[in-house]
């Protein structure tokens, strides 16, 4: 059912509600605020290719008068992510000022700050909810994505809210090839905790480009993901982000099952950039900045690139597909790091069309605009490979603090 | 659960629940529940915010012309359904 997520099934079903939505609405509904590039982790596919913080995030005075903006354009509730958001100092006061302005918080985390008692306060708060990140159901397979250790801390995190009581918190997981054969036990582990499953797809985007290649699922597992979430998608979230896979099969996925950058979705990165997704941060879908006069409001109102992003697309090559009613040419943003055109198939198009594409493309794709992995070389010591930080603050955002 | 609907009755916007303008209509967002839903016209949007001052259900829908109540009681069974609109409190109707 719907729920405070990018999951917006309407209440009643009228098929024009999409055609409303294509045209963009007041505020967000599904909006992402990164509050640090800072991370603990170099997850190897980081869509937003974090690892130290940038100097130049914006202020704890700056994120009060976004959330302040964000409660006057009725912005309910906020995706919080990161990096590591809670790697911020100003985190939990800015969490606190965003509840008690009625921004509720959804907020991503690969589990470093949740001990025992930060989870006994978070089950305490209303209007908060948590998601922890993790990649695999077993140790090997999310700590090969994720780096050594971090399935265990996702675990303590998870074991820390269940027994404070947070109900229903989230097991986030992107889907890879290596662990579309644990979907079951990724539910099971849900189960356990009283979590709720949420599976999104493997974007290429940051550093997700450099393994997108060798992660994605197969065709034979987008099959597997599709009627997998046919028969529990009820009980799962997906951000919406499967929508591709509706040219599978009649019973479309729940969830509004279209492009929703700009129009509902869109991204504040840490520095106080607008990108339209949160899969998207280049500059060809940079829409402005907070900190410009007008702040959020006027970016979201009058961006160019939301305007354009709010009319209907051509459809291109896609639109004598049979399909395209239901798959709507799939995500902007994985064709364009991927290299192919934003008004042609999507590279994981079930038909097969992406794929095909695929070769054609040639070398010099676009990357993200931004990067700040960790700047560590991989040095090859026989297996497994050790990282070696150039600096010690490289390592760890929290060293020295 | 939800009592069942009763037209008969006075209904209201749930105290927890906010409205925000949109082209479409309106997108009702439940503070307790935290679920959305869409008020996907102007003149349910009207109606729903006018609930509270009437009577009954059946009096506040004598704003919207006859062909169309059907559909709007059926959008407020929904909303109903939903904890977006509540049965008017002794103290509300009182008021």
């Amino acid at each position: 059912m719907t729920t405070a997520s990018c999951q917006t099934a309407p209440a009643e079903r009228v098929p024009a509600l999409v055609e409303q939505f294509k045209g963009g609405l007041a505020a967000p509904i599904c909006l992402t605020w990164e509050w640090t590039y800072a991370c603990n982790l170099s997850c190897t596919h980081c869509l937003s290719s974090s690892g130290r913080r940038d100097p130049g995030e914006l202020t704890t005075a700056e994120m009060r008068s976004v959330i302040d903006e964000l409660r006057a354009m009725q912005v309910f509730y906020v995706n919080v992510g990161g990096g590591e958001p809670t790697v911020r100092p100003d985190f939990w006061e800015l969490l606190d000022y965003a509840v008690a302005n009625q921004v509720g918080v959804k907020f991503s985390t690969n589990g470093l700050r949740l001990d025992a008692g930060r989870a006994q306060r978070l089950a305490a708060t209303d209007y908060v909810d948590v998601q922890v990140s993790l990649d695999g159901a077993s140790r090997e397979i999310n700590d090969a994505v994720r780096g050594d250790g971090s399935y265990s801390m996702a675990l303590r995190a998870m074991e820390n809210l269940a027994e404070a009581g947070f109900a229903n918190f989230k097991i986030s997981v992107v889907m890879t090839r290596h662990n579309v054969p644990q979907l079951d036990d990724f539910a099971a582990l849900a189960d356990r905790f009283g979590a709720q499953l949420r599976i999104t797809r493997l974007r290429p985007s940051g550093r997700g480009a450099d393994v997108w290649p060798e992660l994605h699922p197969t065709d034979q597992q987008q099959r597997e993901i599709y009627s997998w979430l046919t028969d529990h998608g009820d009980r799962v979230l997906t951000g919406d982000s499967f929508f591709h896979l509706n040219a599978l099969g009649g019973s479309p996925l729940p969830g509004l099952n279209l492009c929703g950058a700009g129009r509902v979705v869109c991204l504040i990165d840490p520095v106080g950039d607008v990108y339209a997704c949160p899969f998207a941060i280049h500059d060809a879908f940079k829409a402005g900045t907070v900190r410009a006069p007008g702040g959020f409001a006027q970016v979201w109102r009058s961006a160019p690139l939301f305007a354009e992003l709010r009319t209907e697309t051509s459809g291109g090559a896609c639109r004598s597909c049979s399909e395209y009613s239901v798959c709507q040419g799939g995500c902007m943003a994985a064709k364009f790091f991927t290299g192919l055109p934003l008004d042609g198939p999507d590279p994981e198009c079930v038909k097969g069309y992406g794929a095909s594409a695929l070769p054609a493309v040639g070398g010099g794709l676009p990357r993200s605009g931004t990067d700040h992995s960790h700047r560590s070389r991989e040095v090859p010591l026989g297996m497994p490979s050790v990282r070696v930080p150039a600096k010690l603050c490289d390592f760890s955002p929290l060293a020295g603090t | 659960m939800t009592a069942p609907f009763e037209p008969d009755r006075g209904y209201e916007l749930n105290p927890a629940v906010a409205l925000r303008p949109e082209p479409f209509g309106a997108l009702a967002y439940h503070f307790g529940n935290r679920r959305l839903s869409f008020l996907k016209a102007p003149e349910l949007v009207e109606l729903v915010r006018g609930l509270g001052s009437h009577r009954c259900v059946s009096d506040a829908l004598a704003i919207v012309p006859e062909a169309r109540r059907d559909v709007y009681l059926r959008a407020l069974a929904s909303l109903a359904a939903a904890d977006m609109i509540v049965p008017q409190t002794a103290e509300s109707e009182g008021a």
